[in-house]
């Protein structure tokens, strides 16, 4: 906590504004929500050389704050701070190359015309990040730790496979040298086989560059092994942030609970056996009051109808924005006792 | 699928296979074949016009005028005595040139304006395609003719009415193009690479989006050789007596009943150059649309 994270983000939010055409404002109903609020209050902290993973169902916010943290988007309100630094709204050509991100569909992020070589080498000569006689050198290089082959540099997209296109994609982030990496659901687009592979490369990236990765993901299960941290998204709020293992054996938010429970698994013995979230996450036009989580809680009370409660800290380095947090493990219990 | 290694072993023949089948493929389409064949013979006649004509085209022999077929004249003189087969050599050199040359103005000028409009969007691509439709307005011959009537007749006017009125379908074909693409990651991840928005849209998004463009340009060239053969019949085309295939087919149709090879094989030439057109135009569809190559 003493150190100073390499992004920070306080209070960030974002809202979307529908119906911006003339017919539309005259066409719309007043009553009617017209603006979402996909991001509501975000605070987060990625630390120096750690992997947090950023968890949450379709529709929480996490792909929007994703797009904000690298530029391609702008928040509505809130602080961006980069090594303690404000974060200008339109970054530099080198203030962009320092937060890179690699994206969710390796077909679309790839473009199909360029060969893998003249796209790194593009990039690597606009940042003049080596020698241009040295260019290959460094392409290969970049090829090799994510690992691909000297071949692949005169191939295009095409002829590679989901997997492998992922890999180019990840080794273009890398050929700026960036020291954050903001990964967008990198792998949910790859078949389960190629899924691990690529985990294992994030891991390995993490540990001989040093690099910092924002792993975002819509499920638990990927990230139990990869990550430090866990920060989980609930509509557009983090709900609970803390340490792999301790999110994992000592949950402190309803809803955390919940996502564990709905990893499938093949033996028994987890924290919870059965917990299993009812409904749809609710509207973001639409925000329940008091707690965003409560119609869909099971312990939920009156209060957390009234009360929104903010993310707060109950134990070193687990913080959750649920009023009950401390009780939680005994409701469980409880619950579980009277099925 | 087992192992990383199998995997990539599995992957580097997948690739081999790819890259054979897209060379295959080259000669394999039928229509690309056929059209390059077409129209590459047409080209080499318009470029070889000075040595394989057997005559002047525009030198006049009255004495020798409304010469039936015969080995002298292979498709007989006209009403001047002019070689009709030279005259229609000749010809394909001036209808092969201002068809090209009336797609190629039009294409630059209406794929820079579409791909700024779609990329930048907002009260530009507004204005900017509120103009397209004014133009698309007016029937495609009518503005041309009055064009052509307002420049004077000759090839240059020719060059300026074709290009004023069909800039538009290539601004509309490359805006929409443009539209799909810039919502594509790699644009995204262009920016993040701290790319300029121009050298995204020339390097990144162009390559993606000109092959619609292209195909459409080799329709094009079609109708505006329809185009001028059209005009010349009218007598606004290319000034007399200059060879061109329009003007023969007008010059030729008075003795339809006694001479009918005077207007019938231009007309079929043209026919024969518009299909090779087309054929090369569907062909360099399958092979410029990376989706369409599988």
């Amino acid at each position: 906590m003493t150190e100073t994270p390499v992004l920070r983000v306080a209070n960030i939010t974002k809202t979307y504004h529908l119906g911006s055409t003339l017919i539309d404002k005259l066409s719309r109903d007043p009553n009617k929500h017209s603006s979402l609020r996909a991001l509501d209050g975000v605070d987060l902290r990625l630390n120096k050389g750690e992997i947090l993973a950023l968890v949450g169902e379709s529709g929480s916010g996490k792909s929007t704050l994703a797009k904000i943290l690298v530029g391609s988007s702008t928040a509505t309100s809130g602080e961006l701070d980069y090594h303690g630094n404000p974060m200008p709204t339109h970054r530099s050509k080198d203030a962009s190359r320092r937060i890179q991100m690699v994206f969710q569909d390796p077909y679309s992020s790839l473009n199909p015309r360029i060969s893998v070589g003249s796209m790194l080498k593009e990039l690597l000569l606009l940042h003049k990040i080596v020698p241009r006689g040295e260019v290959k050198k460094e392409s290969i290089r970049l090829l090799n730790l994510v690992g691909l082959e000297e071949d692949a540099l005169d191939a295009y997209p095409s002829q590679f496979s989901g997997g492998q296109r992922q890999r180019i994609a990840i080794a273009r982030a890398l050929a700026v040298r960036p020291d954050i990496l903001i990964a967008d659901e990198p792998v949910s687009a790859l078949d389960v086989s190629v899924q691990a592979t690529i985990l294992e490369l994030f891991a390995q990236l993490q540990r001989d560059l040093g690099l910092s990765i924002l792993f975002v993901a819509h499920n638990l299960a990927v990230v139990q092994h990869l990550s430090q941290r866990v920060a989980v998204m609930y509509l557009g709020r983090i709900v609970e942030v803390a340490d792999t293992a301790e999110l994992f054996s000592n949950p402190r938010h309803p809803y955390t609970r919940a996502l564990i429970d709905s990893i499938p698994r093949m033996a028994a013995g987890s924290v919870n056996d059965e917990f299993v979230l009812e409904g749809d996450p609710p509207s973001p036009f639409n925000v329940p009051s008091g707690c965003r989580f409560n119609p869909r809680c099971p312990y939920a009370t009156d209060a957390c109808r009234e009360i929104d409660p903010a993310l707060a800290t109950v134990a070193p380095g687990h913080e959750s924005a649920c009023i009950r947090a401390d009780e939680l493990n005994e409701l469980a219990a409880a619950g579980t006792k009277n099925n | 699928m087992t192992t990383p290694t199998a995997m990539l072993v599995a992957h580097k023949e997948r690739r081999r296979a790819t890259r054979t089948r897209s060379i295959k493929a080259w000669y394999r389409n039928g229509s690309l074949m056929a059209g390059m064949i077409i129209t590459g013979l047409l080209v080499l006649v318009a470029v070889l016009a000075p040595v394989i004509a057997p005559y002047s085209p525009i030198t006049q022999h009255l004495t020798d005028a409304l010469q039936p077929t015969s080995p002298a004249h292979w498709l007989g003189t006209d009403k001047y005595g002019r070689d009709v087969l030279s005259r229609l050599i000749w010809g394909a050199q001036v209808d092969l040139r201002v068809g090209f040359l009336a797609v190629l103005i039009p294409f630059v000028i209406g794929s820079i304006l579409g791909g700024i409009a779609g990329y930048f969007g907002g009260w530009l691509d507004t204005v900017l395609m509120r103009i397209v439709d004014i133009f698309f307005a007016f029937p495609f011959y009518v503005m041309v003719i009055v064009l052509v009537f307002i420049f004077g007749s000759g090839e240059f006017s020719i060059y300026i009415a074709i290009a004023a009125v069909s800039w538009v379908s290539y601004a509309k074909i490359v805006r929409g193009e443009v539209l799909i693409a810039k919502k594509q990651d790699y644009v995204v991840a262009a920016r993040l690479g701290g790319m300029s928005h121009a050298r995204i849209l020339v390097r990144h998004i162009g390559p993606n989006v000109l092959s619609q463009a292209i195909i459409y340009g080799m329709s094009d060239i079609v109708m505006d050789i329809m185009a001028i053969v059209t005009l010349g019949y009218l007598g606004l085309g290319i000034a007399p007596p200059t060879a061109e295939w329009g003007s023969m087919i007008n010059d030729g149709q008075e003795f339809i009943t006694t001479h009918w090879q005077q207007a019938t094989i231009p007309g079929l030439v043209v026919v024969v150059t518009s299909l090779g057109l087309s054929w090369l135009g569907d062909g360099l569809s399958d092979l410029l649309s990376p989706e369409r190559r599988k």
